[in-house]
């Protein structure tokens, strides 16, 4: 995307200037911060975000799996009589059946960040922008599309010069 | 109940250019940013050479077996044994404070956080090995996993032994995917930091393309809380299962219900000794004393307390038990640890882990270099309480005819201290070439006025 890039050095105005943008209208902004601003989260609402379910879901299959995998094995594949137990004791799969659901759900919340986050990538665009260095260490950056439909209407410099920050053009090369 | 006179979390002062010149600065420059980092090379070449001599020990041990060992019948698990569940209990207190304390949102967590888990990585990697080299015949390691064979074989799902095998696979697995995903915003901060061609190009490489929008972050703090909760409950999950390939057995001494929260609390307890251990002099050494305070120090020597007590009332209940119930065993093996060939290791448990940490209730009292000795005798007494456990059990069990003794040898010694010198080659390797404090969380709790650059 291509657009307008505003550098801050302070969270305040940062996200002053995020949520007057909002308030005029304009939607299509990313943000780039050192860590994560809370208030973001109200005022760049996110679609919605299915790693809670993926990672739930791994952890139930996980679990059956695992269960069965022991029960197939213990009982029916491979019966051993010992002091004539029963083969299927059930309790005692629990331990392994948890292990091997956390393992599932863990290694799905890790996939499943990465896929979501689109990484790895060898090269982002956005980090071609002056200065975007600075956006993991001490500096904010908003960048707002020129494919906003409210970005001329808005006039989106304008309401960015309102705070104290740096405004250059963005444009991927 | 409110303590009398807190220190802060931070020292004021800070915004986030001095944490990045902090944190980011003692990995790419490190001479100017520390200084002459004498205690590295000396701790790093110490290191490698007791590594050396794991190797040495660990070749030797697969080309004659475990006959260089002390162990015999009837005390068949020796060091090996007791030196897994040490490791492994001192893992499990990285694990506590980078998940259980996320969870809790303290925020004293994150500025200790990344040594706590770094910790836990290397300490359960050097546990990992334990259980492979007490195999026997290491070769055939993979027959624990369930895998189809010409014999048609399973392994036994109901022993607790290979029970702990998938919880060491889940806990180290889980471990390395936690710590790196708390590790990559700042890996792309150091990447961005960076001034030669070389660290941009490594350290680009492993922060993945990082570049921290929002999108980013959201997707980052959902899977960090995800992962967290999973390990809160499987960092306990992992030690009472090792407690329960001792109770599983019918020896006296190891049959008993109490075990998996009586090594739950010894396991926290010599984690958050062996931190305490690392915190103390790193605040110093990389000049963190902004970040990590005495605030700090307080918490961590509050909690050994805690587990201090924990522990001592599970001694308590482990010894009162025998002469509680009729079981003339149960009572036989108590009083072999009162004066028995193990004595040492069951009175040595008793004052280094119970005894002399509760003079760390006098404020005083809590200077560094008294800090330090006494968490480094909280991690040598839960060894003796390891081999206290492992060995006293065995040696004089029922028949006296079947009695035995255990020396070890230097084999043994060697694979203890060897493993020692892994686990601090692994650790000096990440003080030297990561971020030792999660600048970003420590960012993250900045008062609202500090946050700019």
């Amino acid at each position: 995307m291509s657009g307008l890039a505003a550098e801050f050095a302070a969270e305040a105005a940062f996200v002053g200037a995020a949520g007057r943008l909002r308030e005029v209208g304009v939607r299509r902004i990313e943000a780039y911060t050192p860590y994560p601003v809370e208030a973001l989260d109200e005022l760049l609402p996110l679609p919605f975000n299915f790693l809670p379910v993926l990672v739930f879901a791994a952890g139930v299959l996980g679990l059956a799996g695992g269960f069965l995998l022991q029960w197939y094995g213990a009982a029916v594949s491979y019966p051993l009589d010992i002091g004539g137990r029963p083969p299927a004791s059930w309790p005692a799969f629990i331990p392994i059946a948890f292990e091997i659901a956390v393992l599932c759900a863990v290694l799905a919340g890790f996939v499943g960040f990465f896929a979501a986050a689109r990484l790895p990538k060898p090269y982002q665009p956005i980090a071609a922008l002056p200065n975007f260095d600075r956006a993991s260490q001490d500096r904010f950056l908003l960048v707002v599309d020129e494919a906003d439909p409210r970005f001329a209407e808005a006039d989106v410099a304008a309401v960015l010069r309102e705070f104290p920050c740096r405004v250059v053009q963005w444009q991927p090369s | 109940m409110h303590a009398v006179d807190r220190a802060p979390v931070m020292l004021p002062g800070q915004d986030l250019a001095t944490i990045d010149r902090a944190v980011g600065d003692a990995v790419l420059q490190p001479r100017e940013r520390l200084g002459p980092r004498w205690w590295w090379w000396g701790g790093f070449t110490i290191s490698v050479a007791l590594t050396a001599a794991f190797i040495l020990a660990v070749e030797y041990l697969f080309i004659a077996g475990v006959g260089i060992w002390g162990i015999d019948i009837p005390v068949a698990w020796g060091f090996a044994i007791a030196n897994y569940v040490w490791w492994i209990g001192i893992a499990s207190g990285g694990t506590i404070i980078s998940a259980l304390f996320y969870l809790t949102q303290s925020e004293w967590r994150s500025a200790v956080n990344r040594i706590a888990e770094s910790m836990t990585l290397v300490a359960a990697a050097a546990a990992g090995i334990m259980p492979i080299l007490h195999l026997g015949r290491p070769s055939f390691f993979y027959w624990l996993f369930p895998i189809p064979n010409t014999m048609g074989l399973w392994p036994q799902f109901k022993s607790p032994l290979l029970w702990d095998f998938f919880a060491i696979l889940t806990y180290v697995t889980a471990s390395i995917l936690f710590w790196f995903l708390g590790l990559l915003p700042d890996l792309a901060m150091v990447r961005d930091r960076a001034t030669t061609r070389r660290s941009r190009l490594i350290y680009g490489i492993l922060a993945m393309g990082w570049t921290g929008s929002h999108r980013q972050w959201r997707l980052h703090k959902t899977a960090y809380g995800l992962l967290a909760s999973l390990m809160a409950p499987l960092v306990v999950s992992v030690h009472s299962i090792v407690g329960l390939d001792f109770s599983g057995g019918l020896l006296p001494g190891w049959h008993s219900t109490q075990f998996s929260p009586f090594f739950v609390f010894g396991a926290v307890l010599s984690g958050f000794a062996t931190v305490l251990l690392l915190v103390v002099p790193l605040r110093r050494l990389y000049r963190l004393e902004a970040c990590i305070t005495q605030r700090h120090v307080d918490l961590l020597v509050t909690f050994l307390l805690l587990c201090s007590l924990l522990l001592a009332y599970s001694y308590f209940v482990d010894t009162l038990l025998p002469f509680y119930g009729d079981d003339r065993f149960e009572r036989a093996t108590a009083l072999h640890r009162f004066t028995g060939a193990w004595a040492w290791s069951y009175w040595g448990a008793w004052g280094l882990n119970v005894v002399i940490p509760q003079i760390l209730w006098f404020r005083p009292l809590r200077r560094d270099w008294l800090i330090c000795f006494v968490a480094f005798g909280v991690v040598v007494g839960m060894w003796f309480e390891r081999i206290m456990l492992v060995a006293s059990s065995l040696y004089e069990d029922f028949l006296p005819s079947a009695w035995g003794h255990f020396v070890p040898t230097l084999w043994d010694w060697l694979t203890l201290f060897g493993s020692a010198g892994m686990a601090a080659t692994g650790f000096f390797l990440f003080l030297r070439y990561l971020p030792v404090v999660a600048a970003f969380e420590i960012k993250e709790i900045l008062p609202p006025d500090r946050r700019h650059g």
